[in-house]
C-alpha cells in the first residue's frame, strides 16, 4: 500500500519535472529571440570594420573589441544632432500635452458645465479615428502654413490626445469630492487647488502617461518622415534610416549597429528603471500593437 | 453649478483647439480631398467632384500588391501572435519563480525604436559578399540552401516581414494574456480539481472562456495594427517600399502624399478612406464573430 502510493507520488512528481522543464525550455527560447538581436547589434558595433567583413562565419564574441564605430557614429554622421533634435522634440511635446491634457482632464472631472457629459462622450468618440486618415491633411495644413522642417511643425500635431485625458480625467475622479468643496470652502482658486491637491495626489498616473508619451516621442517616425527633408531636422528614426541609406557607405554595418545602439540605450535604460510603471501603464491601455 | 461653465470653457480650450485642428477638420478634410477629382497641390484647384480617385487607386497595380502584402501579413501575423502570447502567458503563470524575470525580458520589445532594431533583423537576414548572414548559416547548418531574405525571393521577404512583426507586437500580447489569466478567481480551478476535471479540459472549460474577452481585444486590436503596418516593412527593407514590392496600404498612402512619388493628397485620401472601410469592415465581423463566442460575466 505504501510501496504503490509513493510510486505514483514518485510519478507525479517526475510528470511535474518534465512539465516544468518543458515551460522554462519554451519560455527560455523566446527570451532568446526577444535579446539575441540586442546582443548581436552589441556585438557587431565593437567589432572593427575590418574584423567584420573578414569573418564569414560571424564570431560569437569580438576578439578585438574596439570603440571606433562609436566615435565614426559621432563623428561620420550627425547621430548627435538627430539626438539633440529627438530630445527637445520629446521634451516640448511631452511638457505641452502635460499641460493641455491635466487641464481638460481637470475640467471634465472636476468643473460642472452644460454638456460635459455630451462633450466627453465625442472625446471618447475622437479615439476611434485612425491617424492615417487625419495625417494627410496634416501634412497639407502644416506644409502650406510654412512650416516644414521646424520643431513647430513637427510638435503641433501631437500634442494632444484624448487616451490620456480619459485616463487622467478618470484618476482626477477618484480624489474625493470633499477635498474639493473644503477647498472652495477656504477660497482657493481651482488652479490652485489643481497644483496643489490633484497633481500630487495623481502623481503615479501622471508619472505612467509622461513615460509613455516619452517612448512614443523617441520612436516616432512617420509624421517626422513627412515634415522634415532637411537631415538638420531628422529625429532618430529618420535618422536611422538616413544613415541607412547614405551613412558610411551602405556596407560599414558595424558602424551602423554602433548608431542603433546609441539610439537604443536611453529606452532601454528608461525601460531597466521604470518597467513596472510601463508594464502597469501598457496594460491599462497601452495602443500599440 | 453653471457659474463655472466659461472657466471650465477656459480649461478646455486648448485641447479643444488642437483636436479641432489636427483632429476633426482634418477628419472631415480628408473625405472631401478624396472625392476632388485631378486636385493640383501647387495651384490647389481641381476639375471636378466624384469618385474617380478611388477608381484610380483600387486600378493601381502598386495599391493590389500593397492590399495583398497588407493582407497576408494580417492573416499569418495576428493568429501566430496571439497563439504564441497565449502559450507564452501560460507558461509564465504556471512559473512560481522567474516569472517577473521572464515578463520583464519579453516586454523590451515594446520600447525599442522599430526603425533601428529593424536594421538589425535586416542584417541577420541579408546576405551579403562577405558572409551569408547568420540566419542563412543556419539553414546551411541544417542542410538548406541559403535564400537572400532582403532581395529576393517574394515568401521570403514575406516571412522577413511576419518575423518582425510577431517580434514586434509579442510583448503587447503576452503582457495583456498574462495580467487577464492572473484575474481569473482560483476557486474555479479548486472547484474543477476537486472534480478530477482533466488539465485540457481545465484549459478548454474554465481558462479560454474566461480570459476570451481579452483574447477578443487582443485580435481586434491585432487585426487593426497589423492593418496599419508600416514602419516594420520600412526597417527592413527601405524607404522605396513599392521597388522592394513590399509596400503595405498605409505606406502606399504616405508614398502618395510624399516623396519621390508624391505629391497626390486625394490619391492618398482615397486610399486612406478604403483602408478604413477596410478596417472597420473586419472590425464588425470581429465583433459579431465574437457574440457568439465570447463569454463575458
Amino acid at each position: 500500500m505504501n510501496t504503490e502510493y509513493d510510486l505514483i507520488s514518485k510519478q507525479a512528481r517526475r510528470r511535474e519535472t518534465v512539465r516544468r522543464t518543458v515551460v522554462y525550455t519554451l519560455l527560455s527560447v523566446w527570451g532568446i529571440v526577444v535579446l539575441f538581436p540586442f546582443y548581436w547589434m552589441v556585438l557587431s558595433s565593437i567589432k572593427s570594420f575590418a574584423s567584420y567583413n573578414s569573418e564569414h562565419i560571424p564570431r560569437f564574441i569580438a576578439s578585438d573589441p574596439t570603440f571606433e564605430n562609436y566615435r565614426n557614429a559621432f563623428v561620420q554622421v550627425n547621430l548627435s544632432r538627430y539626438l539633440v533634435n529627438t530630445l527637445i522634440y520629446t521634451l516640448i511635446t511631452t511638457a505641452l500635452m502635460l499641460v493641455v491634457i491635466t487641464l481638460s482632464a481637470y475640467a471634465f472631472a472636476r468643473l460642472k458645465f452644460r454638456g460635459r457629459d455630451l462633450l466627453f462622450t465625442l472625446f471618447l468618440a475622437l479615439m476611434m479615428i485612425p491617424n492615417e486618415l487625419v495625417i494627410i491633411t496634416n501634412f497639407v495644413t502644416i506644409t502650406d502654413m510654412g512650416l516644414r522642417n521646424t520643431f513647430t511643425g513637427l510638435i503641433l500635431p501631437s500634442v494632444t490626445s484624448v487616451f490620456y485625458i480619459y485616463l487622467l480625467k478618470e484618476n482626477f475622479a477618484q480624489v474625493p469630492e470633499d477635498l474639493y468643496y473644503a477647498a472652495k470652502v477656504d477660497g482657493t482658486p481651482d488652479l490652485r487647488y489643481l497644483w496643489k491637491v490633484m497633481i500630487p495626489i495623481c502623481r503615479p498616473t501622471m508619472i505612467t502617461i509622461v513615460i509613455l508619451k516619452v517612448i512614443e516621442c523617441w520612436n516616432a517616425y512617420v509624421w517626422p518622415r513627412l515634415i522634415t527633408d532637411n537631415a538638420d531636422y531628422y529625429l532618430v528614426s529618420n535618422g536611422i534610416q538616413e544613415i541607412r541609406e547614405n551613412g558610411f557607405g551602405r556596407e560599414n554595418i558595424p558602424a551602423m549597429m554602433a548608431a542603433v545602439v546609441v539610439i537604443s540605450v536611453p529606452l532601454v535604460v528608461l525601460f531597466l528603471i521604470f518597467h513596472k510603471k510601463i508594464m502597469e501603464g501598457v496594460a491599462r491601455g497601452g495602443t500599440k500593437g | 453649478m453653471e457659474r463655472s461653465g466659461w472657466k471650465a470653457f477656459l480649461y478646455l480650450i486648448p485641447a479643444l483647439l488642437f483636436l479641432g485642428a489636427f483632429m476633426i477638420y482634418p477628419l472631415f478634410d480628408v473625405f472631401i480631398y478624396s472625392f476632388e477629382e485631378g486636385y493640383n497641390s501647387a495651384s490647389q484647384t481641381y476639375f471636378g467632384t466624384g469618385f474617380y480617385n478611388y477608381s484610380y487607386v483600387l486600378h493601381d497595380p502598386y495599391f493590389m500588391q500593397a492590399l495583398k502584402n497588407t493582407f497576408i501579413l494580417v492573416i499569418i501575423t495576428v493568429p501566430v501572435s496571439t497563439g504564441i502570447s497565449l502559450l507564452i502567458a501560460l507558461g509564465l503563470s504556471s512559473i512560481p519563480k522567474l516569472k517577473e524575470l521572464y515578463q520583464t525580458v519579453f516586454f523590451l520589445p515594446y520600447v525599442t525604436n522599430t526603425l533601428a532594431v529593424g536594421l538589425v533583423f535586416m542584417i541577420l537576414f541579408k546576405k551579403t559578399a562577405y558572409s551569408e548572414g547568420l540566419i542563412n548559416l543556419l539553414i546551411n547548418l541544417f542542410g538548406g540552401r541559403s535564400v537572400d531574405f532582403i532581395d529576393c525571393p517574394y515568401w521570403a521577404k514575406m516571412f522577413v516581414l511576419c518575423f518582425y512583426t510577431v517580434w514586434i507586437v509579442m510583448p503587447f500580447k503576452i503582457l495583456i494574456l498574462t495580467s487577464a489569466l492572473a484575474s481569473v478567481d482560483p476557486v474555479y480551478y479548486r472547484a474543477a480539481r476537486v472534480d478530477g476535471t482533466s488539465k485540457t479540459r481545465i484549459f478548454t472549460k474554465i481558462t479560454v472562456p474566461l480570459i476570451s474577452p481579452m483574447i477578443f481585444y487582443l485580435v481586434i486590436t491585432g487585426f487593426i495594427g497589423a492593418f496599419k503596418a508600416y514602419s516594420d516593412a520600412v526597417a527592413l527593407f527601405g524607404v522605396n517600399l513599392n521597388a522592394a514590392g513590399m509596400n503595405t496600404i498605409v505606406g502606399y498612402v504616405y508614398d502618395m502624399l510624399y516623396g519621390d512619388s508624391g505629391g497626390y493628397p486625394s490619391y492618398a485620401s482615397a486610399a486612406a478612406i478604403l483602408l478604413f472601410i477596410i478596417v472597420l469592415t473586419i472590425t464588425c465581423i470581429n465583433l459579431l464573430v465574437s457574440r457568439k463566442h465570447v463569454h463575458y460575466s
